[in-house]
């Protein structure tokens, strides 16, 4: 509990011009123009779209300016600003399948028809700090575009049937974690829905946790593709659908072992990672972990972090996670303060109880021997909560 | 060829949506817009809610929101509307604009000269370009053979 305290509204304000003094930085230096910031930032501006769960460049810019680069501060604005704007409704489902494409790469196949095509990527560089100003480069053309419709890698897999198939089925209404609570156990839409909003570092995390043998996955990326799609939306008004822009996807499918079970054959199975703009590292660290979380639906045995639901997505919100660690900061004195009378209560007795003969107790009272005066004093050894948890973890694990 | 008299419209739609708002505004300079314009539903920025599919093929999922302004306008007899991604008011204006103006049997044939036609070709020029950029970074592999 904490109280409402009052006062401080002038050192708040004191506070606040401190604070737009410092973002503003050396006045000297020109501001940063938001075109700027989304020409050249793209990789910041995408990330900030994709985890403050909004697709707008222009919000997105702005969200990180006024943040000063804090990633997470400007993913929280962008949710912020969200809430003000009215939904005027779902889109079609994006097709990925006619992404036109600009990179396009398999780490399971060499020749995949329709090529590799490596596009913008850090991959290739050295990593070395390039102090050069950047000049403008002359980029080659090739004699012709790539095509229209470049084939999913998995698809050639599938016509072996040596990997699930995945199909709409009855295509149900997906839950809307915008509208409606988490609750558990949450469906694969649900979760996609959850990891999609996912802070980076944490799906990161908890992706190579499966990598290093906390689930049993043994993926390969199957396919990684980046480029722009159509967005379709059928309004009311119209009663047909229409196409209302583009924006840039980053998808991964991952093939991921399966040794058959539960009437299954053996088979590939998929995980799946979708992500805006160009965020390769998202959507292959979604994958992983949305292949993790099907443990229970392919009958693995579960056992680690990354395969349990309820721990992966009550943590990936970086908004949720950022504002209870955060809220520490607020006033907690009356919480406090109770503490603080209780400790020095308990050190009292302690120090009457060391200063008490050991011989004093048994002559006030025949029935109570020294033990009954140990049975007073603290555990020596008391059992941790953290080393209870890592017992049943160690049970469950085997 | 699809006959459906809605297909037309679609097209045209979709296209001034995914156009270049500076180009449209350009192309859009050398049409005055009617005396009796009724602007019904201004300009207004919400939100889509985009939607993907599990696997790229399987079930649908709520992926994220976006950013749409749509508007709607009466030109004489015609309501045009406009849906448009982002915040940009002046794009969802012109777009709702055309639409109602392009449903003119008498004006749609110079708009789809003088716009839809120019658009079409920016569009599909920007678009050629960025393909043509990207088949440039096309690996050809040579295999090294192993143990045979």
């Amino acid at each position: 509990m904490y109280v409402a305290v009052k006062g401080g509204e002038q050192a708040i304000a004191r506070s606040l011009e401190l604070l737009a003094e410092a973002r503003r930085g050396d006045t000297a230096v020109p501001e940063l123009e938001l075109k700027q910031i989304r020409e050249q930032l793209r990789l910041g501006v995408a990330r900030v779209m994709q985890e403050g769960s909004l697709y707008d460049e222009e919000l997105a810019a702005l969200a990180m300016r006024q943040a000063a680069g804090d990633m997470l501060e400007a993913i929280f604005l962008l949710r912020a600003y969200r809430t003000t704007l009215p939904r005027f409704g779902y889109t079609q489902p994006l097709n990925t399948s006619a992404m036109r494409v600009r990179r396009r790469v398999s780490g399971t196949f060499k020749d995949i028809p329709g090529g590799q095509v490596l596009g913008p990527t850090y991959d290739y560089t050295q990593r070395l700090l390039d102090f050069e100003t950047t000049s403008p480069v002359e980029v080659s053309l090739a004699d012709a575009p790539l095509p229209s419709n470049v084939p999913r890698v998995l698809d050639l897999l599938d016509a072996e049937a040596l990997i699930e198939r995945i199909e709409p089925g009855s295509d149900p209404e997906p839950i809307d974690l915008t509208r409606e609570p988490l609750t558990f156990p949450a469906d694969r839409a649900t979760r996609l829905q959850n990891l999609s909003r996912g802070d980076e570092g944490f799906l990161l995390g908890m992706a190579y946790s499966t990598q290093r043998g906390y689930a049993e996955s043994h993926p390969f990326a199957g396919e990684i593709r980046m480029g722009e799609v159509d967005v379709v939306v059928c309004p009311e008004e119209l009663g047909f659908a229409i196409e209302i822009g583009s924006i840039t996807l980053t998808e991964c499918q991952m093939i991921n072992q399966f040794h058959g079970g539960n009437g299954v054959p053996p088979q590939f199975t998929r995980g799946y990672g979708l992500c805006m703009g160009e965020g390769e590292r998202k959507a292959m660290s979604m994958a992983l972990v949305d292949r993790a979380l099907r443990c229970d639906e392919l009958a693995e045995s579960s056992y680690a972090p990354a395969q349990n639901q309820e721990f992966v997505l009550s943590h990936s919100d970086s908004v949720e996670a950022s504002g209870f660690v955060q809220h520490l900061k607020l006033p907690h004195y009356v919480d406090f303060q109770a503490e603080l009378s209780l400790l020095r209560t308990l050190a009292a007795q302690h120090a009457a109880h060391l200063q008490t003969p050991p011989s004093a107790s048994p002559q006030e009272d025949g029935k109570a021997g020294p033990d009954a005066a140990c049975s007073q004093e603290p555990d020596p050894t008391p059992t941790l909560p953290c080393a209870q948890g890592r017992e049943q973890f160690e049970a469950v694990k085997t | 060829m699809d006959t459906s008299p809605h297909l037309a419209r679609a097209q045209w739609m979709s296209l001034l949506a995914q156009s270049d708002p500076a180009e449209l505004a350009a192309a859009m300079d050398g049409f005055a817009p009617p005396a009796d314009l009724t602007w019904l539903r201004p300009a207004q920025t919400g939100l889509y809610m985009l939607r993907g599919r599990v696997g790229g093929t399987g079930p649908q999922f709520n992926f994220g929101e976006m950013t749409v302004t749509r508007c709607s306008v009466q030109a004489g007899d015609h309501i045009g509307h406009a849906w448009v991604r982002g915040s940009n008011a002046r794009h969802a204006e012109l777009a709702a604009l055309a639409d109602a103006l392009l449903q003119d049997g008498e004006q749609n044939p110079s708009l789809c000269r003088d716009v839809i036609e120019p658009l079409r070709r920016a569009l599909h020029r920007r678009r050629d370009e960025a393909s043509r950029k990207a088949a440039a970074s096309k690996v050809e592999f040579f295999t090294v053979v192993r143990g045979e």
